[in-house]
């Protein structure tokens, strides 16, 4: 049994132009221990489907239309708020991507990282405060002893995504969404951070689903990859399969895009973008959604969304065409 | 801490002698003789009247009389009330508590409702609770406070008989007789008050939490499973809380402009009414003396506002 | 915003789904404006009112100075809409009279509070270093003055002196102009400065500048509109305060000489008589509620309108 199962997943906003379908019919599944990369532009959805999982969406005007999400075989969708608190932090944690504006700037980080703990493991203060030391050693940031007492402001931003990451990991949770943890971040400390998670990964056996839209992130990281198009997911394999022979249009667009500054370059192939934009998600009409962006589309893509289809042992694409 | 607490009384210095020098500008400008009481006042013997002019300095250069004037300002020789016939400061000292008394009841009864109120309107936005909280707000603003206490004392005086309308400041029961007494004749003022402060500061906690609400830090502390109500309570409102606190210091001013109406029309013998009177009487030691205090208290409560947000804001200290 | 990832998905996609409109930014304001029902209907309430005021005592001929013993201290009747005073003078034509006074009051004191305000704030925002900084501390000291005893110490000082210049009426319409303007272009001037402030370094401002127009006209020119919607919605507000304060320095006894009926002065004149002739307070005090209630809901209404960042 999957750790996680998204299951037909919908999740739409109620807009004044009318509703934003931004989630449309997702399946991501997360075995324990994996590193799954979803991947995709911004406005795919791929933040929403990680926020719909620890349903930290606003309820209006946000509604989760359809579909379950499986933690361990149980379905957190109608779950009342109280359960669902015992499992966020505890058994899911989530890092955001803004580490500069998501630690509260008026208490210590010893204190953000010591209230998980406090309530989840129902630590005493002087006890969760030293377990926030030991959190913030893991993180490899220097003396931790003293730190432990000072404010968010205090750190850069690269610390600062540590100190994310030391609150999402203190009560040991199953399985942690990493939503683009190093996009605020300079290139350099990116490497690091992603370093950071591989290690804690290793150590710690935890589930990682990473969210980015920077590929190299994802074919460095993830064992399986999940390609999300305008709030459908249009392509899943192992990351080796999808590199190697990605199968849907998008996804080879994505591929083909990225700069390569290594030998295959002295050949001067032009870097290729996918032209056109991502469609508008307000009550979509029928038909593949990449279509009107995609060089091989026919009259039939336009008719029926394609489903996902197996093509090879792992891995799925939602086309229906073989390229 | 210490460093930002010596900065802003460095700045708080020049703007207590900015105001003592506006007022002093508008005192020597005034065309007239402000001190002509004296020359009419039959009561004040003409040889009274030269040392007082000598003393004054009236017939000194400005910024000589300016430096005389601000000086005896600060000793606290504020000089002799002509109508009252005792010194100045006995009078204001005299006054003064319940003044703050009224003001400081109706600042505390505003808290607390503002809060609360405006922490739950911001919760839900545009629900019932919200929308008929706001529009009490502006009610609450549009009634000038006059018009309120006149309403009030119409119903709870004479219609209802229940309240006294009335202050005095020397009731002659005793024990718990005179608490009695004293809640019903501050009742009225002090709601009166304490309302329009609810009014106006429920809209302000209510837009700062809200926008505090959509902030990314919130997001984390629901990750980290918390209850709705330690989220909003300890996350949000503590982030909240700060640009309120230099809002309602900034209106500072305006209480006290609310206390004379009250002080007048409930007939509250403080510094309000003093003022009022001693403009009415043409009493200008009184006058000058009474703005002077009223403007001193405005920039130390500014003071005591800047002290309050730097403790509440740990970014402030470091800075 | 840069660094701050709204709640809820919706905002970016939005972006993405709206088709852009060719209407103006007027037109948007005032669709937004209309959404606002109570700033709406108090609109309309407020066109109503100053029609009725400035209308009323061509139609409704009575006198406000027409004293009528018989009658004295009637309640509302056919013949007396809102009853009668202590003298028998007619109440409804005395707030109709009042109601223009109060009304120009507050115009009047707005205009002086937004050119004094925007003037020093765009003064502020374009200097640096000292001159910003004395604008500033300025700013902060009239912020501390505490504003209704000012007032009461500028009038007592300076009523007889313009009243012997131009006349008690005018005199007195002018020195409550001018004080009470005179205390409230602090809100204005610091929202123009800060409008200054944030677009001084943007890239338009830098184009200009390359095309060789001056330093203060570009600034002007291309800054100034921006901080409208700011000003607006001070406008409207300093309007409420400004007729709030006036009929607050007339019940003190400190306004308009005794004989000009402003709302203010008749609670002054009718807050004896409270338990004899209730309806004397009464309608006043309803007049300046509902004025001032209708502007703040305006004002309210045109802040929805004219804040972009706004999520209705």
């Amino acid at each position: 049994m999957a750790l996680l199962e998204i299951k037909g997943l919908k999740t739409h906003f109620k807009t004044d132009d009318g509703w934003l379908h931004a989630v449309d019919g997702v399946d991501i599944s997360i075995d324990r221990g994996e590193t799954v990369g979803v991947v995709g532009e911004s406005g795919c959805g791929k933040s929403v489907t990680a926020k719909t999982v620890m349903k930290l969406i606003d309820m209006p005007p946000g509604k989760i239309v359809a579909g379950q999400v499986l933690w361990k075989g149980r379905d957190l969708v109608p779950l009342p708020p109280e359960a669902m608190q015992k499992i966020r932090a505890k058994e899911i944690s989530i890092i955001f991507q803004e580490p500069m504006t998501s630690l509260n700037p008026v208490y210590t980080v010893g204190e953000q990282i010591a209230e998980s703990l406090r309530l989840h493991e129902g630590l005493s203060r002087r006890e969760a405060m030293d377990r926030a030391v030991e959190m913030l050693k893991l993180v490899r940031i220097p003396t931790p002893e003293r730190r432990v007492r000072d404010y968010p402001h205090q750190f850069s931003g690269g610390m600062r995504q540590r100190v994310m990451i030391a609150i999402a990991l203190a009560c040991k949770p199953q399985l942690v969404i990493a939503d683009e943890p190093t996009t605020a971040l300079d290139v350099t400390i990116q490497a690091q951070i992603l370093d950071l998670l591989q290690r804690l990964k290793d150590e710690m056996g935890m589930a990682v689903m990473l969210i980015t839209h920077a590929m190299g992130v994802v074919a460095e990281v993830a064992q399986r990859v999940v390609v999300m198009y305008a709030g459908k997911v249009v392509e899943e394999a192992p990351v080796k399969a999808l590199f190697a022979h990605p199968r849907h249009p998008y996804t080879q667009g994505l591929i083909r895009s990225i700069p390569r500054i290594d030998l295959d370059a002295q050949h001067k192939v032009r870097l290729e973008a996918i032209p056109g934009t991502v469609p508008k998600l307000i009550e979509p009409a029928e038909g593949c959604r990449f279509a009107a962006r995609c060089k091989h589309a026919r009259a039939e893509c336009r008719q029926a969304t394609p489903p996902l289809r197996e093509v090879a042992p792992g891995h799925r694409v939602a086309c229906i065409l073989d390229l | 801490m210490g460093n930002y607490l010596l900065r802003r009384l460095l700045i708080a210095l020049p703007s207590l002698l900015g105001i003592s020098l506006v007022l002093f500008t508008v005192l020597a400008l005034a065309p007239g003789d402000p001190f002509e009481e004296l020359a009419t006042n039959p009561a004040v013997p003409p040889e009274v009247r030269l040392a007082l002019r000598a003393q004054l300095g009236l017939d000194d250069p400005v910024w000589q009389r300016y430096l005389h004037w601000l000086s005896s300002m600060l000793q606290g020789n504020w000089g002799f009330s002509f109508v009252s016939r005792i010194d100045v400061d006995t009078l204001i000292l005299q006054r003064l508590p319940v003044t703050i008394a009224i003001v400081g009841s109706a600042v505390i009864l505003g808290l607390v409702v503002a809060l609360p109120v405006g922490i739950l309107a911001a919760v839900k936005p545009y629900s019932w609770f919200d929308r008929i909280a706001s529009t009490l707000a502006f009610i609450g603003f549009s009634l000038p406070t006059f018009f309120i206490g006149l309403l009030f004392i119409l119903l709870f005086s004479i219609e209802l008989g229940w309240l006294p309308f009335v202050f005095r400041a020397d009731l002659s029961e005793t024990g718990w007789r005179w608490w009695i007494e004293q809640f019903k004749q501050s009742v009225m003022p002090v709601t009166v008050l304490g309302m329009a402060f609810a009014a106006s500061w429920m809209r302000y906690v209510r837009s700062s939490v809200l926008d505090v609400v959509r902030l990314d830090y919130v997001a984390t502390a629901r990750s980290k499973g918390l209850s709705e109500r330690v989220v909003i309570l300890k996350h949000a409102t503590r982030n909240a809380l700060i640009p309120v606190v230099t809002l309602v210091a900034l209106q500072l001013p305006q209480l006290f402009g609310g206390a004379i109406v009250t002080e007048q029309i409930f007939r509250i013998p403080g510094i309000g009414s003093l003022l009022i009177d001693a403009i009415l009487r043409n009493d200008t030691p009184v006058i000058m003396a009474v703005t002077f205090v009223l403007s001193a208290l405005v920039i130390l409560f500014n003071l005591l506002a800047d002290v309050l947000y730097g403790w509440l804001d740990p970014r402030i200290s470091y800075r | 915003m840069a660094g701050s990832t709204p709640a809820s998905a919706t905002a970016e996609t939005q972006a993405l789904g709206r088709p852009a409109a060719p209407a103006s930014l007027w037109a948007d304001a005032w669709r937004r404006f209309k959404h606002h029902r109570l700033a709406y209907w108090s609109l309309w309430a407020l066109g109503l009112l100053v029609l009725a005021v400035l209308l009323g005592p061509l139609v409704y001929k009575v006198g406000i100075n027409d004293v009528d013993f018989k009658a004295r201290l009637a309640p509302p009747s056919w013949q007396h809409p809102m009853g009668t005073d202590d003298l028998g003078r007619d109440l409804l034509a005395r707030v109709l009279y009042g109601g223009r006074i109060s009304l120009a009051v507050g115009m009047a004191s707005m205009v002086v509070a937004i050119a004094v305000g925007v003037t020093i704030g765009a003064i502020a925002g374009m200097s640096r270093g000292w001159v910003d900084a004395f604008l500033m501390w300025i700013t902060d000291l009239f912020l501390s003055m505490p504003q209704l005893p000012m007032l009461l110490v500028l009038i007592f000082f300076f009523r007889d002196g313009l009243k012997s210049l131009v006349g008690p009426e005018v005199g007195i319409f002018v020195l409550i102009v001018l004080v009470i303007g005179g205390f409230r272009w602090m809100p204005a001037a610091r929202v123009v400065r800060a409008q200054f402030f944030s677009l001084r370094e943007k890239e338009f401002v830098e184009a200009a500048r390359a095309l060789g127009a001056s330093t203060q006209r570009q600034m002007v020119r291309h800054i100034l509109p921006n901080s409208l919607g700011p000003v607006i919605v001070a406008a409207t507000i300093d309007v409420a305060a400004a007729i709030i304060l006036e009929s607050t320095l007339s019940f003190l006894g400190l306004g308009f000489p005794p004989d000009i009926p402003t709302w203010g002065r008749l609670l002054f004149d009718a807050k004896d008589y409270l338990d004899i002739a209730m309806h004397w307070s009464l309608f006043p005090g309803l007049a300046i509620f509902i004025t001032v209630l209708s502007i703040s809901f305006v004002g309210d209404g045109l802040r929805d309108a004219l804040d972009p960042r706004r999520v209705l």
